[in-house]
């Protein structure tokens, strides 16, 4: 009953006034409604859709008979017929995503698998050998150099406290040294008061309170792992990097202690014709402090221009245990002694493989990481 | 910091190669960037005098002009002079100007060359003061009318009075404000290469040439009303001064060091600062109201304009640094303010070109409040970078007077300075005196230095250290010089503290002044053995694992959007950064598919899309997560408030042409087989990040306790299409392909307590035959396989060597819903053939306990 020509003037009906024909939109939408309902796929839809908004439905044709009517019939029919357009539309599309998701459902349950179900000789192939990353390489190398020299691997968390990452390290609340790393702050408790650590220098923390709880010093361990420093990524810098921090508390150790252990990693790692040197610095952690430099392994000392024609290149810094480190975590500094050292794991990567982005570290291009 | 060796050479005699002087400046910490040579290539030039100017012909930019050279013989000399071309327009005939011949070699290894433009020919250049490296100014040529010695024929380097010299450029530690002056490079310099150090004296009285005339007093009032922020405040009056371009040695220095001429009271001020680390402040006493000053801390709110032009507001708490919003302000005797303490001044009060009386500020402010001032308003000056860092309070007056002494040289003859001074005193840190046991240094150093030795080291920087008197426990220096050492530190070296950390401090000046290069080196030993953990071996072997299955290993971001975690299938709580790099990506990922589907995705753009990767990471969640692992370092007590939790995971995602969920499952048994995993099963997934999984090919991993699970340590399937869809990873066929996917939580997986392992102990192998026995079940599909083979397992006791599927068959002949799986039981006993009887009794025990168990029947 989409207006035919055979229901002339309705007198009852006062607004519609002498109007060839009305077509009733409510019961064209409630047609298209149960045509929708009835469609059972998402190809069905589309064909239903045809059929209830297609130029031949009989809301297009409604639209077609506006031209018939006078203007504020016409006004009046046009916004019922927008209406029901809308209504229908929104009606298909509902059907639509759910038939979509009902179809994806389907399918993905025809696709089912008990993973039970295995049989040794279905995946076929046996592909070409992966690589682990570089930065894993390079760490494991770095390990294994540190453990035949007699240290433990520890470990310890990203996320620190303000206290292992700077209170126990003599940077106490409102100590300028500070500033010297650029800090991720979490919205975790008090402001400021946790962080992404900045280095991995707070696993030396961990080590020396657990070691005075356990009652298990002396202390010989490497801490490698990952830290972050709000720094825009550059050619020598990435936000998130790896580190690599060594710490021993023993009786008797000195600052030639730690010098001889800088040169042997140092040719161990990078090979027997690259040595070190460390000159004085300032770390708030440490008591003397020094940086140490490595031979530049570009150009063996000779001087180039990656060495600024020094010869050497900055691979990190080092020291003895500073006495308010010691003063934090309750170790007698009268008894032990210690030194501390620290460097990049992905700087070295870069330094021994000559990597001019340091960005390609993460770019996890696979043209890369098969290179090493 | 720029260091003119020049300038050094006033304190200490230095001599030698540069490269040399910086390679000590290294060893000592001060470590020398850059080694800039400056004036060189400037020994070519004369001055001339402009004798004409003419236009050249189809030229409107250059001209041709004569130089007179005042008949000194230069190439290209002909009887009108010497022609050359110039594209600069600042000069006129008549003036004095740098003129470089052909063949001089100009700073940057520039050569002269005899060039021709438009026709005419050019016998060499006349000099901007760019082109010299003397200025910055390329606006026009260096006219030098003014230049007392300029003559036509005279060097240039004669008329000007330079001489070559040598700029280091020396990064200072951030201890180290001492150093952070060229007369604490040359201390720390003349200490280690054994030179006298003297930095002159000052006679005051004698610059003033009278010592009546109207007192400080009498011109300026000063009140310090917060001692506590400023525990110390010197005043000078210098009246008479003649505001006006500093002469060129002060200018030429400043420049070397990096800082731009102002006038001179200004750059006395900032010479002064250069010099001896102190800043210091001038004001126009006749522009401050009250003729005078007044020291306070701000209210909150106080509202301030610095020099640069910006309003600030003060006295509002900052974060960090444990700010409390303390600012201390210069105000004038009316109380209004004209600058924040140590860190800008005001407007108001600048020195100007009517400037005849100036008040000169030098105090000492407690650093911590300049810091927090400094970093909250984001406001650094050269001034705030040295109060923070702690300047001499005991050095100000000499600063004062090298202040006075430098504007009575540079500020015209009527110069004179007020009697007197004001100089308000608190509370300041006096020297640090410590005890220094000599055995403690060597104990840190490796050294075997006597007492002696070490103060003979120390003393050359300003460190006292004297043989300290015997007390109870403690020796007095004996006559073999180990005895304790007083030690007496000088109060511009805040950086070294009192006993007992000072000791340390004491060891890394003694090793700086000895040389750390001379310092022995000695590889340590001790007993423990080196070792990895068994964690960190068996992640190692998971890494292999991964690798040998044709695995690369990502290394994909720890910082996500929002819109990554909800993809993932992780709900909040996070852990959101505070001030992210990058503002959406605020959180710590709760997942690595996002990143581990990206990074296929990068390879896939870049036509390498055929890949599988693996990555070993931490994933975090926010407090509260209610699947929130305990994670590493609960061990701490310290920190109270809420913990994020975090777990270290190793995800691999499998996207190989044909890989799926199998191929994740073929990875995982081999990891678990790496591993010696005892029992393992696969339970219904249904925790956080499930909804990324593919909802009918991911099953959990979960430890086996018989016919329950136990603890779930991962996910092995395939990732959700439309996830793979969503990230926008889409196959040739232009749908998600399928991705399998394996997730494991290291911090369980690796715990053999949490995971138990197979047992390390040998079973022997059986010497007798063993025989198979094949068996095929219709088993329903809500029926895993793994419960046959549980099933098998039991029924098949100590015999049953191991179960096998081998065969899946789904079709018409075994019904809908059910499926065929057929497995090859192998059968031996340590100590015997088994007979077709005792098989028989197995066969039958195995296929009563899955009929009855699965329930199944035998095919």
């Amino acid at each position: 009953m989409t207006g035919q020509p055979d229901q002339p003037d309705q007198p009852g009906q006062p607004d519609q006034p002498g109007q060839p024909d009305m077509p009733d939109i409510e019961a064209l939408v409630a047609e298209a409604g149960a045509a929708i309902a009835a469609a059972g796929s998402v190809e069905e839809i589309r064909e239903v859709a045809v059929g209830v908004t297609g130029k031949k439905s009989p809301l297009a044709r409604a639209q077609r008979s506006l031209g018939a009517l006078d203007e504020e019939a016409r006004r009046e029919l046009g916004r019922r017929i927008n209406e029901g357009r809308a209504a229908v539309d929104d009606l298909l599309e509902r059907r639509r995503t759910e038939l979509t998701l009902a179809e994806m459902e389907r399918s993905m349950r025809d696709d089912a698998l008990d993973l039970s179900e295995f049989l040794p000789a279905r995946p076929r192939n046996i592909p070409a050998r992966g690589r682990p990353n570089l930065v894993t390489q390079t760490r494991d190398a770095l390990e294994d150099v540190f453990v035949g020299m007699g240290f433990e691997v520890a470990e310890g968390p990203e996320i620190e406290s303000d206290w292992y990452n700077f209170g126990a390290l003599n940077m106490p609340p409102a100590h300028p040294a500070r500033g010297m790393w650029d800090t991720f702050y979490l919205n975790l408790g008090e402001p400021e008061s946790t962080v992404l650590r900045t280095h991995t220098s707070p696993v030396q923390i961990h080590l020396m309170e657990r070691a005075v709880v356990d009652g298990t010093l002396p202390i010989h361990a490497v801490m490698p792992g990952r830290c972050y420093r709000r720094d825009t990524p550059d050619a020598r810098h990435l936000p998130i990097f790896h580190q690599i921090e060594g710490l021993v508390v023993d009786r008797g150790i000195t600052f030639a202690d730690l010098a001889g252990t800088i040169e042997v990693f140092t040719s161990a790692y990078f090979g027997p014709d690259i040595h070190s040197r460390l000159r004085p610095a300032y770390f708030p952690f440490t008591e003397p402090s020094a940086e140490f430099e490595v031979t530049c392994t570009i150009c063996h000392g000779d001087g180039c221009r990656t060495c600024s024609q020094t010869g050497w290149i900055e691979l990190g810094g080092c020291g003895m245990v500073d006495p308010a480190v010691f003063e934090a975590v309750g170790i007698d500094p009268d008894v032990w002694t210690g030194f501390a050292f620290g460097f990049g794991i992905d700087r070295c990567a870069q330094m021994r493989h000559q990597i001019a982005d340091m960005r390609a570290l993460n770019e996890n291009d696979i043209r890369f990481l098969r290179q090493f | 910091m720029r260091v003119p060796l020049s300038w050094l050479r006033d304190f200490a005699p230095f001599v030698g190669e540069p490269a040399e002087l910086a390679a000590t400046l290294d060893d000592l910490g001060l470590v020398v960037e850059e080694i800039i040579r400056v004036g060189e290539g400037l020994g070519d030039l004369v001055v001339g005098r402009v004798l004409s100017i003419d236009a050249i012909e189809g030229a409107d930019k250059i001209r041709r002009v004569m130089v007179d050279t005042g008949g000194v013989e230069v190439p290209g000399l002909e009887d009108g002079g010497v022609q050359v071309v110039c594209g600069a327009w600042n000069f006129e005939v008549g003036d004095l100007v740098p003129l470089a011949p052909v063949g001089a070699v100009l700073p940057g290894e520039f050569a002269i060359g005899r060039r021709t433009m438009k026709g005419v020919v050019s016998n060499g250049m006349l000099c901007s003061g760019r082109e010299l490296e003397l200025s910055d100014d390329h606006a026009g040529i260096l006219v030098l009318n003014e230049v007392p010695g300029a003559r036509p024929g005279v060097s240039f380097t004669e008329a000007l009075g330079i001489e070559p010299d040598v700029v280091f450029d020396v990064a200072v530690e951030a201890n180290r404000p001492d150093a952070w002056c060229i007369a604490g490079v040359a201390r720390d310099l003349a200490a280690r290469l054994g030179l006298p150090f003297v930095i002159p004296p000052v006679d005051v009285g004698a610059l003033t040439g009278a010592t009546s005339g109207p007192g400080v007093d009498d011109l300026a009032s000063v009140r310090v009303d917060d001692t506590e922020l400023c525990p110390r405040f010197t005043a000078r009056v210098l009246t008479g001064v003649q505001v006006g371009p500093s002469p060129e040695w002060v200018a030429r220095r400043l420049t070397l060091a990096g800082m731009r001429p102002i006038n001179n009271v200004v750059d006395a001020s900032n010479y002064v600062m250069l010099e001896l680390g102190q800043p210091t402040h001038p004001y126009d006493l006749d522009r401050l109201p009250g003729h005078g000053l007044v020291v306070r801390r701000a209210t909150t709110g106080e509202r301030v304009t610095t020099l640069d032009g910006v309003e600030r507001e003060l006295g509002h708490p900052g974060p960090g640094l444990g700010d409390t919003g303390q600012d201390c302000l210069i105000c004038d005797a009316e109380g209004s303010p004209v600058g924040i303490a140590g860190v800008m001044g005001g407007e108001s009060s600048e020195i100007g070109g009517e400037t005849t009386r100036v008040l000169l500020e030098a105090a000492y402010f407690v650093p911590m409040a300049i810091a927090r001032t400094s970093k909250r308003l984001n406001l650094r000056t050269e001034a705030s970078a040295r109060f923070e860092r702690g300047c001499d309070p005991e050095g100000i007056a000499r600063a004062a007077d090298r202040f006075c002494e430098l504007v009575v040289a540079t500020a015209g003859a009527g110069v004179a300075v007020a009697p007197g001074g004001v100089d308000l005193r608190a509370d300041v840190p006096g020297p640090v005196r410590l005890t220094v046991r000599p055995s403690h240094v060597n104990g840190l150093l490796g050294t075997s230095l006597t007492g002696d030795e070490i103060a003979t080291l120390l003393a050359p920087l300003g460190i006292v250290a004297e043989p300290a008197p015997a007390t109870d426990g403690e020796p007095g220096a004996g006559p073999d010089g180990h005895g304790s050492l007083a030690v007496t530190v000088p109060t511009y070296r805040p950086d070294i503290r009192p006993a007992p950390a000072g000791e340390a401090d004491i060891a890394e000046e003694v090793a700086r002044t000895y040389g750390y290069s001379r310092l022995a080196r000695r590889t340590p030993s001790w007993p423990q053995p080196g070792r990895l953990a068994p964690y960190q071996r068996e992640r190692r072997t998971l890494k292999e694992v991964l690798c040998g299955l044709g695995a690369y290993e990502a290394w994909t971001p720890t910082f996500v959007t929002e819109a990554d975690q909800l993809a993932a299938g992780f709900d909040p709580p996070w852990v959101e950064v505070a001030n992210p790099l990058i503002e959406p990506e605020r959180w710590l990922r709760a997942s690595m598919v996002p990143g581990l589907v990206r990074a296929l995705l990068y390879n896939a753009e870049r036509r390498q899309g055929e890949l599988r990767l693996f990555e070993v990471g931490s994933v975090f969640r926010g407090p509260g997560a209610p699947d929130l692992a305990p994670g590493h370092g609960s061990d701490d007590g310290l920190d109270a408030g809420p913990r994020a939790g975090s777990s270290e995971r190793l995800c691999a995602v499998f996207g190989l042409d044909g890989d799926d969920a199998w191929t994740a499952v073929a990875a995982w048994r081999a990891v678990a087989d790496a591993l010696r995993i005892a029992d393992w099963t696969l339970a219904a997934h249904g925790g956080p990040g499930s909804r990324a999984l593919h909802p009918f090919r991911s099953s959990a991993l979960a430890v086996s306790e018989g016919a329950t699970t136990g603890t779930v340590f991962g996910a092995v399937g395939e990732l959700h299409p439309s996830l793979v869809g969503q990230l926008g990873l889409l196959g040739t066929d232009g749908r998600p392909p399928r991705l399998g996917w394996l997730d494991l939580d290291l911090d369980e997986l690796l715990d053999p307590g949490r995971v138990p392992r197979r047992t390390e102990e040998a079973r022997p192998v059986s010497r007798f035959p063993s025989s198979d026995i094949d068996l095929a079940f219709a088993v329903g599909e809500d029926v895993r396989a793994e419960a046959v083979e549980r099933l098998l397992r039991g029924a098949g006791g100590v015999e049953l060597e191991s179960v096998e599927l081998f065969d899946v068959y789904r079709g018409p002949s075994v019904g809908e819903g059910v499926r065929s799986l057929a497995y090859r039981l192998r059968f031996c006993a340590p100590d015997r053939t088994l007979d077709d009887g005792e098989l028989a009794g197995l066969r039958r025990r195995c296929i009563d306990a899955v009929e009855q168990g699965a329930p199944a029947t035998l095919r």
